[in-house]
C-alpha cells in the first residue's frame, strides 16, 4: 500500500481538468502503453497566457493526480512562467509522492516540455536548441537530458534514486552503469569550484575535516567516528561510544558525515560503516 | 468504510472462526514445551501428531512422519530447494518455470550467482509448459525439478504429477519439488499416488493464520535442514515446536478437505458468475487466463488502456479489496512476470486484476461487483489517452 498524500488521494479520485482540446495550441506527450504510463497534455495558448489545459492519463493514481494537478498549476499563468516548472514543484504542489513514484511527476514535467517545444516551433516560429540526446534506458527510453535534469533539480546522488526518478535501470539494468557514469561525471562538475586535490591531499583533507568538523560534533552527543580507509572517494568509518549501535546512525553518516565531506572535499565522497 | 468485499484470498484468508478455537488453548493453558517429561506436556505434545495427521490427508501423503511443520510457504520452498542441493553438491543443474512465484525464483536466481545453470521452462498464451521441452532438459546433471502446482496470478494449473514421471523417467535420482501453496484446499491433492518427492504448503492460504506452513518430505527423500538446532520435526527443522499455530494449521486442513466439494462446485459457479458478468459488460475487458484448468476461485481479468493500480485504488474506495499485476502495484517497475510469460499484450497487462475467492465470499458480495465495478471502469477508460483505440475495440464488441 502505497502512503499517498490527501491531496493525490483527492485528485486520482476526482481528476481535473480530463479530456482533449479540439483545437489546442499544442499537444504534449510523454510515455508509452509498453512502459506502463503514458500522459497528452493539451494547451490553449492565447497572448502568451495559457488559457485552458486537459489531459488524458494512462497510468497509476500518482500519474493521474500528477498530471491532474499539473493543469490547474498552469491554467492563466503566462507561458515564460510555466516554462519554468520542474517535476519537483509538481510534486510538492501535491504534498509529496512516496520516492518509487517520483516518476510519475517527471512523466508530467515531460509531457510539460515536449507541449512548449512544439508550441514555440510551430506557433511561435522558435527553435529551442536541440540537444543532443544519447538514449540510456532502452527498456523504458529514457534519455541522458532526462536524467541529467532529474539528479540537477533534486539532487540526486544514487542509481537507485535516478531509477525512481526517471524509471531509467528499472527494468532489466543494463544501463546501470552508464547512469553510474553520468551520476560521476554530474557531481564531478559541481566539484569544478573546490580546489584541485591530488589523492594523497583528498586523503589528508578528509582525514583533516572528520577530526576538525565532525568528530567534534559527535562527541557532543557522547559518540565519535574512526576513519578505517579511504579507496578513492570510497571513505570507510567506524562509528564509535554513543553512535555504534544506535538505530539512527544510518541517518547520522548520510546526513551528516556525508554531507559534509561533499562539501568540504568532493560531491562524489560515499561514506561506509564498516 | 463501506462494506468489504474480500477478492485476495490469494494473497491471505481470513483464519476460520473453528481454527482460532482450537488454537487458544495452546496459548493460555496448555503452554507446556511438547519436549518436556511431565504429564502437562503430553497434551501439546500429542496435537503435534493430530496436526500432522491432518495435513498428511489433506495432502495425500503415506504417513504423518512425512509432513514437516515450517514457518510458511518460504520457508517450506527454501527447506526443500536449499535441503536438497546441499546433499549433492556435484550436481549443479536445475529446472524450473518462468512463471514461478518470486519466493521460488529468487532462490533459483541466488543458486545461478553460485554457477548453478537454471533452466527457466517458458509457457504458452494457454500458460502450459511444453512437457518434450522438460523432458529435453532433463540430464544427468539434473539436481532438481521444481514445478508450481497452481500459478497465484492466473491459477492455472500444472500437470504436476505427469512432470513429474517425465522426470523420473529421464533421471530417477533427479528430486521433484512442487510448490502447492495455491492448490491446497483448493482441489483434491493425493501425492502418495504420484512420483512427487517434495511439496510445500502454507496456512494461510487456506484458513490458518500466517506464520505457518508445511513441507511434505516424501520417506526416503534426503533433505538438509534449513534451521540446525534441536532435534524437532525429526531433525529437519530446529525450533520449538510453535504448537497453536500448528494445531491451526491442522484444523485449517481438516477443514480444507471437507470444503473440497463446495470449493469445486460453489465457489467455483460465483467465481464463473463474476466472470462472465464482469466480460458481458464491460466492454475493454479480456480474460488473462486459461478458460479451463485451473483452481476454482481464481480469475484474472485486464481492462484495457487503463492501468491495474488506478482501478485497485478506485474499488478499494468502494470496499473492493483485489490485486493486480501493474507494475505499479509492487513498485518493481516491471509489471507481471506471468502475464508476459504468457505473452499477455500491454494493452491489457498493466490493467490487469486478480480476483480471488473463498469459501467466505456470497453471491450478494458477487452481484455488487458486478454492479459496482463497470461504471468504475468506464469512468477510468474516459481518462485513457488511448481513445481511437478503445473505439475501435468497443465497435467490435
Amino acid at each position: 500500500m502505497w502512503d499517498y498524500s490527501e491531496k493525490v488521494m483527492d485528485h486520482y479520485r476526482n481528476p481535473r481538468n480530463v479530456g482533449k482540446i479540439d483545437n489546442a495550441d499544442a499537444i504534449g506527450e510523454a510515455g508509452s502503453l509498453a512502459c506502463g504510463d503514458s500522459l497528452k497534455l493539451y494547451l490553449k495558448v492565447d497572448n502568451g497566457i495559457v488559457t485552458d489545459a486537459k489531459f488524458q492519463t494512462f497510468g497509476c493514481g500518482s500519474a493521474v493526480a500528477s498530471s491532474s494537478i499539473l493543469t490547474e498549476m498552469i491554467i492563466g499563468k503566462p507561458i515564460d512562467e510555466v516554462r519554468k516548472i520542474t517535476n519537483k514543484d509538481i510534486a510538492d504542489e501535491l504534498g509529496g509522492l512516496p520516492p518509487e513514484k517520483m516518476h510519475c511527476s517527471v512523466m508530467g514535467h515531460e509531457a510539460l516540455e515536449d507541449a512548449l517545444k512544439k508550441y514555440y516551433n510551430e506557433v511561435m516560429q522558435i527553435n529551442l536548441p536541440e540537444t543532443t540526446d544519447k538514449l540510456i534506458c532502452q527498456c523504458f527510453d529514457v534519455r541522458e537530458s532526462q536524467i541529467l535534469e532529474a539528479i540537477k533539480t533534486n539532487k540526486l546522488k544514487t542509481v537507485e534514486e535516478v531509477t525512481n526518478y526517471t524509471k531509467a535501470g528499472g527494468a532489466c539494468g543494463k544501463c546501470k552503469d552508464s547512469i553510474k557514469a553520468i551520476l560521476n561525471e554530474y557531481w564531478a562538475k559541481q566539484d569544478e569550484n573546490k580546489p584541485k586535490l591530488t589523492q594523497a591531499q583528498k586523503i589528508l583533507k578528509i582525514n583533516k575535516v572528520i577530526e576538525n568538523q565532525i568528530s567534534p560534533e559527535l562527541q557532543k552527543d557522547g559518540g565519535d567516528i574512526e576513519l578505517v580507509d579511504i579507496d578513492d572517494n570510497k571513505v570507510y568509518v567506524k562509528l564509535r561510544g554513543k553512535c555504534s549501535g544506535c538505530k539512527n546512525s544510518h541517518i547520522t553518516l548520510k546526513i551528516f558525515v556525508e554531507q559534509v565531506l561533499q562539501e568540504a572535499v568532493s560531491n562524489l565522497i560515499e561514506v561506509i560503516e564498516v | 468504510m463501506t462494506n468489504l468485499v474480500y477478492l485476495d484470498n490469494n494473497a491471505t484468508t481470513k483464519v476460520d472462526e473453528k481454527v482460532l478455537e482450537a488454537m487458544l488453548p495452546y496459548f493460555k493453558e496448555e503452554y507446556a514445551n511438547p519436549s518436556s517429561m511431565y504429564d502437562f506436556a503430553k497434551n501439546p505434545h500429542n496435537v503435534l501428531n493430530v496436526a500432522r495427521k491432518q495435513v498428511q490427508e489433506l495432502l495425500g501423503a503415506e504417513s504423518e512422519r512425512e509432513i514437516v511443520f515450517t514457518s510458511c510457504g518460504s520457508e517450506s520452498a527454501n527447506t526443500a530447494i536449499k535441503g536438497t542441493l546441499a546433499n549433492n553438491k556435484t550436481k549443479r543443474h536445475i529446472i524450473t518455470t518462468a512463471v514461478e512465484h518470486p519466493c521460488v525464483l529468487n532462490v533459483y536466481k541466488h543458486f545461478e550467482k553460485q554457477g548453478y545453470k537454471v533452466d527457466y521452462l517458458g509457457v504458452n498464451s494457454n500458460g502450459e509448459l511444453d512437457l518434450e521441452e522438460l523432458k529435453e532438459k532433463v540430464t544427468e546433471e539434473t539436481a532438481l525439478v521444481s514445478v508450481m502446482w497452481a500459478n497465484n496470478e492466473t491459477g492455472i494449473i500444472f500437470p504436476v504429477e505427469k512432470i513429474a514421471e517425465i522426470v523420473k523417467e529421464k533421471n530417477p535420482e533427479t528430486v521433484v519439488y512442487v510448490d502447492a501453496v495455491q492448490v491446497a484446499g483448493k482441489i483434491n491433492i493425493d501425492v502418495k499416488n504420484t512420483k512427487i518427492d517434495m511439496l510445500g504448503v502454507s496456512g494461510h492460504k487456506f484458513h490458518a493464520p500466517k506464520g505457518v506452513g508445511a513441507l511434505y518430505v516424501k520417506s526416503g527423500t534426503i533433505v538438509s535442514p534449513l534451521i540446525i538446532g534441536g532435534h524437532q520435526e525429526r531433525g529437519k527443522r530446529a525450533g520449538t515446536e510453535n504448537v497453536p499455530y500448528i494445531v491451526g494449521i491442522g484444523k485449517a486442513a481438516e477443514l480444507a478437505k471437507e470444503y473440497l466439494s463446495y470449493e469445486a462446485n460453489e465457489i467455483k459457479r460465483l467465481r464463473d458468475k463474476l466472470e462472465a458478468g464482469i466480460l458481458k459488460h464491460v466492454f475493454n475487458s479480456r480474460l488473462n487466463t486459461s478458460i479451463t484448468n485451473r483452481v476454482p476461485n481464481t480469475t484474472n481479468i485486464g481492462f484495457q488502456y487503463i492501468e491495474g493500480e488506478l482501478i485497485l485504488l478506485h474499488l478499494s474506495d468502494i470496499g473492493i479489496c483485489a490485486s493486480s499485476g501493474s507494475a505499479c502495484t509492487s513498485g518493481s517497475l516491471e509489471p507481471s512476470h506471468v502475464l508476459r510469460a504468457m505473452g499477455v499484450p500491454f494493452t491489457s497487462l498493466h490493467g490487469s486484476i486478480r480476483f480471488s475467492l473463498s469459501r467466505y465470499t456470497t453471491e450478494q458480495e458477487i452481484d455488487y461487483v458486478i454492479e459496482k465495478l463497470p461504471p468504475i471502469i468506464e469512468k477510468l477508460t474516459n481518462i485513457s489517452p488511448y481513445q481511437e483505440e478503445l473505439a475501435a475495440l468497443k465497435n467490435l464488441k
